[in-house]
């Protein structure tokens, strides 16, 4: 579904992302994990057109992507959770997830999918008049990822979606992942969490300094001696 | 729904200016100097002063509030549509109304225009060059108005639908001072209305908070900014026209003292909220009257006012009235 082709990203002088190829197939769940700096979030951001690439290819669907405006992008389907969740903390829960659909015009299907959120984040409809700011850190992921799905996307990209969360906020975040998931959407997740990433993806990629060392489905990842040493520590089991 | 109707800033600003007009009231009775009507006069004139600044503090505000700089080109936009006015009127002869409405579709344009060639290049670019640029684009304005135009005050025709004075009981005012608030009242509901019920008006606040998200969620956010330099410009022209009705005298540095003051207001109401800048508004307006009024004495000083509230409110709420304490914009 989408394939990314030798995509390079420079900030200035430093390359935040040197020539990295990687594939999402459809209706899967595809997760990119590295450290902190290693250019996860620059990989997103180049896919949503918020940050400008000096070269590659990005295709989605067979068609070429880059070089278009970011609204095209979020019209042909592409969605972005961002890093830092970032809702409109001065919107109402309401209003945030309005935005989310801004580009919509089918006022039924619309009703539809916010009662679908609500059923997923049943805490987004009692503070559905609250505004954004007022919600919890969980609360606020939720209505990221809410707001993201309110476009109605093919492709779900997730920057970071566990970063300072509790664990068990975190755990409920990545079976919401799974059941967006059998809804249908492609996930591109993003995660430091290597652990819970690569057991919840299909396919996993390794992103070290901008570079892609590793590939694989994600259960053999976790296998990987490297992966475990880096990523899981080595006393994981 | 207690808990939303003092939730409501406009609940309050309503509230606090009541309370602020019983004050001088009670004060003027009390020391005597003035008997009702006349005191009454006055009110009408500061309320109409304090709509007008009202309407072009709101311009200020919301630039502020999507772009984080002052539009010091809006005190600019201002005079421009006095001499929009000025020339529908005396050499194309329309009606007022006409007038008014050719006013309110050109003002735009041109800060349209300003947005376009001096802040769009620099978006992104650091905030003390576009503030440079701002100033820049108001001295162009105000040289090539003086260019244009000349530098000698123009007479603003005289409207008599609007000069017209109208005696009730014993208290005398134009009709122009009571259609000023009326039209001011009108615009802020749609507008308020329209920025927490239309989409766009919601997309409005949402690049406000954070542009970048907004352009991911598919708001046009460049659209949305010349947007709110359109609603800018137009209150502005409206504004600019009941002021050359009310003060007749059109000079291309005209705009500098009243946009200082709507700045100010702008500021003491809580720079980045619309009811803030009405609250600033009628306070500096109202208070700017009634100063004058109280203490002829000192109405030379007249000036000096928005200033003093300006220093006073800094100092006890550096937000201002309604800003709320986190103000510095990431
Ligand atoms: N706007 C920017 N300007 C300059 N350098 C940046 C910018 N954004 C990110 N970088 C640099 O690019 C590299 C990759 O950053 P990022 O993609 O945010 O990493 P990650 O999301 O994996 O933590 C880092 O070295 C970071 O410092
Ligand atoms: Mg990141």
């Amino acid at each position: 579904m989408l394939n990314i082709e030798k995509l390079t990203v420079k900030y200035g002088g430093i390359t935040a992302l040197d020539s990295i190829s990687f594939n999402v197939p459809e209706k899967r769940i595809v997760t990119l994990i590295g450290a902190n700096g290693a250019g996860k979030s620059t990989t997103l951001r180049a896919i949503a057109a918020l940050t400008k690439p000096s070269g590659g290819s990005v295709r989605y669907q067979g068609e070429d992507i880059l070089g278009l405006d970011a609204q095209k992008v979020v019209a042909k389907g592409i969605s972005l959770v961002p890093e830092g969740r970032r809702v409109f903390a001065n919107l109402t829960v309401m209003e945030n997830l309005r935005i989310g659909a801004y580009l919509r015009k089918d006022e039924e299907g619309i009703k539809k999918d916010r009662k679908w959120m609500f059923e997923m984040f049943p805490i987004l409809e009692k503070r559905s008049w609250q505004p954004a700011g007022t919600l919890s850190g969980g609360e606020q992921q939720m209505l990221a990822v809410a707001r993201a799905l309110m476009s109605r996307p093919k492709l779900l990209m997730m920057d970071e979606p566990s970063l300072g969360l509790a664990p068990l906020v975190v755990k409920s975040i990545f079976e919401i992942i799974r059941e967006i998931n059998r809804n249908g959407v492609t996930i591109l997740l993003i995660e430091q969490n290597a652990n819970l990433a690569l057991k919840t993806a299909d396919i996993g990629y390794v992103l070290e300094t901008g570079k892609i060392t590793l590939s694989g489905a994600g259960t053999e990842l976790l296998d990987d001696s490297h992966v475990k040493a880096a990523y899981l520590g080595a006393a994981k089991k | 729904m207690i808990g939303k109707i003092f939730r409501n800033n406009l609940t309050s600003a309503i509230l606090v200016i009541i309370l602020i007009l019983l004050a001088i009231v009670f004060y003027a009775a009390q020391i005597g100097h003035m008997e009702g009507p006349v005191l009454l006069q006055h009110l009408v004139n500061g309320i109409s002063l304090g709509s007008l600044f009202a309407l072009i503090a709101i311009g200020y505000t919301m630039v502020y509030t999507i772009l984080s700089m002052i539009n010091f080109a809006h005190s600019d936009i201002f005079m421009i549509s006095l001499y929009f006015a000025f020339f529908s009127i005396t050499v194309f002869n329309m009606p007022w109304v006409l007038a008014l409405i050719c006013v309110a579709a050109a003002t735009p344009l041109v800060g349209l225009l300003i947005e376009r060639l001096a802040y769009r290049p620099l978006r992104g670019a650091p905030k003390n060059s576009v503030l440079i640029s701002a100033i820049g684009a108001s001295f162009l304005l105000e040289n090539a108005a003086t260019y244009l135009f000349g530098g000698r005050p123009k007479a603003f025709p005289d409207i008599p639908a609007l000069t017209r004075v109208i005696s009730v009981g014993s208290v005398n005012f134009q009709v122009v001072s009571i259609v000023i608030p009326i039209i001011t009242a009108a615009i802020l509901v749609i507008l308020i209305n329209f920025i927490h019920h239309a989409k766009t008006g919601v997309a409005m606040r949402a690049v406000a908070k954070d542009y970048e998200i907004a352009r991911v969620m598919g708001v046009n956010v460049n659209g949305i900014i010349s947007l709110t330099f359109i609603i800018g410009s137009v209150l502005a022209a409206v504004g600019g026209f009941m002021w050359g009705a009310k003060y007749p005298g059109v000079t291309p540095m005209m705009g500098v003292m009243p946009g200082l003051k709507c700045f100010v207001a702008a500021v003491v109401g809580g720079i980045g909220d619309i009811n803030g800048a009405v609250i600033g508004g009628f306070i500096l307006g109202l208070g700017e009257v009634l100063i004058v009024a109280l203490f002829p004495g000192i109405s030379g000083y007249r000036d000096a006012f928005a200033f003093v509230v300006l220093i006073v409110i800094l100092l006890v709420r550096p937000s201002g009235i309604l800003g709320s304490p986190v103000a510095e914009k990431v």
